[in-house]
């Protein structure tokens, strides 16, 4: 049975147990004659049945297809002739791989030799086998566990306090899962990046200056070394979101002064809006927009004025980016002078004070605090951005800091060594985990020091 | 202010003189600060208009497609009764374009003459004979698809003043263009190639169904999942929890993960989903779990503000007539709640729906010309196909692009206004 069929029915025998359970509460209500009182509702102890025959069939259902192919390809190894077995890790792998395309009829990278047929028909025959065992596990398990549940129904059974405990559990489970996301994250970013810095020093990652990640395939192969120094990647993300910190940061915090202290209400219920549409637009347009646009915009311009502009320059990626993080910055800074109380104002006015220099002498002095957590947190999202430079910046790591030239950055290297053929247990695949070690690492702080620096802001004027 | 006082006392010096000349200055500067901020405003506001104008600019073109009519003899010598599937079906074509054009030659000529019809139109044949067996042996007229090269030419993109050797059609190809046009056979109409077709490496015949199914599947996926977890997870936090270290925990891990950059998720989804668990590379599937996992933040913190909207009467009127927790929360605060989660929910899948970092990650960037049909199928979506169009070095898929990011941007108009309308609707202020 296929594991889909096997899920909706599932859900439809768990759906089953509810009536059964609910039948009987009835009919042990119905048999009183209303003279005794159950403690729970019929709806309970349906529910009940229901959630005895669901959980534990869904729960066995998910482990078995997460660990199901492991066992297979461990079964189905053993049984490969010895002159396979004894390949190479990655070179079995690839076996492997050709066994499982084999099997589900996709292409296969090399001639099929009968030992991969029959292990294909092997792996073939395993599935269907371990699929139907789980078919029949499941639904044994849900038959008794409806039969057991349906004998316990009685007058007195607390079936409601029971079905509030599991759900209670269930949304319990639902709210740790933030937290095993970041265990998650943090554990297979370290994992890959240990194994990196085997291989490679982490102070020779960190402080080189030369960037080619390839690996030589053979020893004596020309530009056989890579580099690994990760300084002008560093300094290209530095570059990049510098030059949108210098686009974002001003426009937006000055529209947000205009907006909360100059502008009408009609003219801010305009203009609010469509500032906050460019935070709508999806990243991939705007990279799109910097790489077919700006780019070759900048690049004529450069010409005009006798200037060698690369094409790929840091400048066009920058400029758009903060064109990107403009309402991000906006609208915290719009927060962030709203909460500053009117009295301080009102104080400024009285002393004679003009409208801009009470915002500059006193509003956004008392405002600092806020608005300097809300620009940490549009630098995190600038160094974490990926697709505007993905395609508007350029791959080669340049040590420079001219915005006229191309530059990378974190997340271009990362995509460009991941997207395509990897292998695990190169070292130029590893290094995109450690590169996204350094940006998860980085970006955090920067989140926790805005976060902890706006909350404090925030209780100042409470 | 105490001043020396002044040499000469008949020029005394009062402080509001001292004020009074400087309040030109003071109104000066006023008028310049007011004028920055409204500068930042027009010029965030010029750049909206300017991304606008260039995406819609480039895209229009691309919802019309040129297409030249010719008459094709299905000739039975090629389309065999029992091989209609595998018939050789540009031999049609290039049998009805050289019946037109009887005077060309040799070898080069000819095959110069066959590139104006696109290399797929046979495609377009072989469906009306597998629709209508009957037509075999008739002589049909036919509009097929031109050439990305012909359409680009048409729609003034390629310039055809320029020397030969500079253009991407030959001066032969544009007279033989030019007779077509003057004999009534190139039209140019709407290019329903582009919503109903899967990717393809020829631009004429590229569509962007795939693409939607694909982020259609996504994004049932993630919604599926992250739409009861994140609500699970709020109501949890919000009325079940008491204020300790544990809350504490999950809140800050929440916040941070809203701020976590989104490819940082892509290297999550590599390394666990992929690896680990060993699911299907570029499948609707894993992008939905990726995009449930970046979302789930989102969701939580709109759900629980909705949370907190609801008064604390309703919760204790509940208690009051001998509700248990649960059902207070499930019976009165839950359907109150609705609203404003749903309107989280819809913005949250208005993001994931245009997130394309994480999602190339985990292998949905690969060429994939099939559309879709299910959640483990290899699929694109719709951003990554943008980003893969992008890419391509034909003319042609520059206007594809824009076009694709029109209909990606009118996904998110019509997303974000369902909830603002959601919110306007049944938005309760107490």
């Amino acid at each position: 049975m296929a594991p889909f069929t096997l899920f909706v029915t599932l859900l439809a025998l768990s759906s089953a147990a509810y009536y059964i359970g609910r039948r009987k509460a009835f009919a042990l209500s119905g048999r009183a004659n209303g003279a005794i009182k159950m403690h729970s509702r019929p709806v309970y102890h349906g529910a009940l049945t229901a959630l005895w025959c669901a959980i534990p069939a869904l729960l066995i259902f998910g482990f078995w297809l997460v660990f199901e192919t492991q066992v297979i390809t461990q079964l189905v190894v053993k049984r490969l002739p010895e002159s396979i077995r004894s390949l190479p890790p990655d070179r079995l792998n690839l076996v492997i791989n050709d066994i499982r395309n084999l099997e589900s009829g996709n292409f296969v990278s090399q001639t099929i030799n009968p030992a991969m047929q029959a292990a294909a028909d092997h792996y073939r025959m395993l599935r269907s086998i371990s699929h139907n065992a789980l078919a029949v596990i499941t639904i044994t398990l849900m038959a008794a566990a409806a039969v057991f549940v349906r004998s316990r129904i009685a007058i007195g059974l607390r079936a409601r306090n029971q079905v509030e405990a599991i759900f209670t559990v269930i949304l319990i489970v639902c709210s740790t899962i933030a937290i095993f996301t970041t265990i998650g994250i943090i554990l297979s970013v370290l994992y890959e990046a240990i194994r990196f810095f085997k291989v490679i020093p982490i102070t020779g990652f960190l402080f080189g200056l030369g960037w080619s990640p390839q690996m030589a395939i053979r020893a004596d192969q020309v530009g056989s070394s890579g580099a690994f120094g990760a300084v002008p990647v560093f300094l290209g993300t530095a570059l990049i979101s510098a030059i949108a910190m210098v686009v974002a940061v001003p426009i937006g915090l000055m529209s947000a002064i205009y907006l909360s202290e100059y502008a009408g209400k009609r003219f801010r219920a305009v203009a609010k809006p469509l500032i906050e549409v460019l935070a709508g637009i999806p990243t991939v347009v705007y990279g799109f927009f910097a790489a077919l646009t700006v780019a070759p915009f900048i690049r004529d311009a450069g010409n005009v004025l006798g200037l060698n502009v690369a094409s790929e320059s840091a400048l066009a990626a920058g400029l758009v980016m903060g064109i990107m993080i403009i309402p991000f910055v906006s609208s915290l800074s719009d927060d962030f002078i709203n909460a500053v109380p009117q009295s301080l104002r009102d104080g400024a006015y009285s002393l004679g004070a003009t409208k801009s220099e009470t915002i500059r002498q006193v509003i956004v002095p008392a405002a600092i605090p806020g608005i300097i957590g809300g620009v940490l947190l549009a630098v995190s999202r600038a160094i974490g951005e990926t697709m505007i430079v993905v395609m508007a910046a350029g791959l080669s790591a340049n040590l420079t800091v001219n915005p006229l030239q191309a530059v990378t950055t974190v997340t271009v290297q990362i995509v460009t060594l991941l997207v395509g053929d990897q292998e695990f247990d190169s070292p130029k695949t590893l290094a995109a985990f450690a590169l996204g070690l350094i940006l998860f690492v980085v970006t955090l702080c920067l989140n926790v020091i805005a976060l902890y620096v706006v909350r404090k802001y925030r209780e100042q004027y409470e | 202010m105490n001043r020396e006082p002044p040499v000469n006392p008949k020029a005394a010096v009062r402080t509001i003189d001292i004020v009074r000349s400087g309040l030109p200055r003071r109104y000066r500067a006023e008028q310049r600060f007011r004028i920055y901020g409204l500068s930042a405003i027009l010029l965030s506001i010029l750049f909206l208009a300017l991304l606008f104008a260039s995406i819609v600019g480039k895209g229009y073109s691309a919802f019309w497609q040129t297409t030249i009519k010719l008459d094709i003899f299905f000739d039975p010598a090629v389309l065999q009764k029992e091989a209609l599937v595998n018939a050789d079906y540009s031999a049609l074509i290039k049998a009805a374009i050289q019946n037109l054009f009887s005077e060309v030659d040799g070898r080069q000529d000819r095959r110069l003459l066959n590139s104006l019809v696109s290399a797929g139109a046979g495609y377009q044949l072989r469906g009306m004979v597998l629709q209508n067996p009957e037509i075999v042996g008739r002589t049909v007229s036919v509009w097929v698809p031109a050439d990305d090269e012909v359409d680009m030419t048409l729609k003034g993109h390629f310039r055809r003043d320029v020397p030969e050797a500079e253009r991407r059609m030959s001066d032969k190809q544009l007279a033989w263009l030019d007779r077509l046009t003057a004999e009534g056979r190139v039209e140019r109409k709407f290019n329903t190639t582009f919503l109903s077709a899967g990717d393809s490496r020829e631009p004429e015949l590229a569509g962007i169904w795939g693409a939607v199914s694909g982020s259609f599947f996504t994004l049932m996926i993630s919604l599926v999942l992250s739409f009861p977890i994140g609500v699970a997870a709020a109501v949890y936090l919000e009325e079940f929890a008491g204020k300790n270290r544990w809350t504490d925990l999950i809140e800050v891990n929440i916040n941070n993960l809203a701020a976590v950059p989104s490819i940082v998720f892509g290297l999550l989804g590599l390394a666990v989903f992929l690896n680990f668990f060993g699911l299907p590379r570029s499948a609707p599937l894993v992008g939905g779990l990726v995009l449930t996992l970046m979302t789930l933040p989102t969701i939580i913190i709109a759900s629980r503000s909705a949370l907190q909207a609801v008064p604390p009467s309703i919760r204790e009127a509940a208690l009051g007539v001998g509700a248990s927790r649960m059902q207070m929360v499930v019976h009165h605060v839950l359907p109150l709640a609705l609203p404003g989660m749903l309107t989280g929910t819809i913005i949250g899948m208005a993001r994931a729906l245009g997130e394309s970092a994480p999602l190339l990650m985990i292998g949905m960037v690969a060429f994939i010309a099939d559309i879709p049909h299910g959640v483990t199928d290899p699929a694109t979506v719709l951003p990554v196909q943008i980003y893969l169009w992008a890419d391509s070095p034909e003319r042609a898929f520059v206007e594809k692009t824009s076009a694709a990011i029109m209909v990606l941007l009118a996904f998110l108009v019509v997303m974000n206004a369902g909830a603002i309308i959601l919110r306007k609707r049944f938005e309760r202020r107490w």
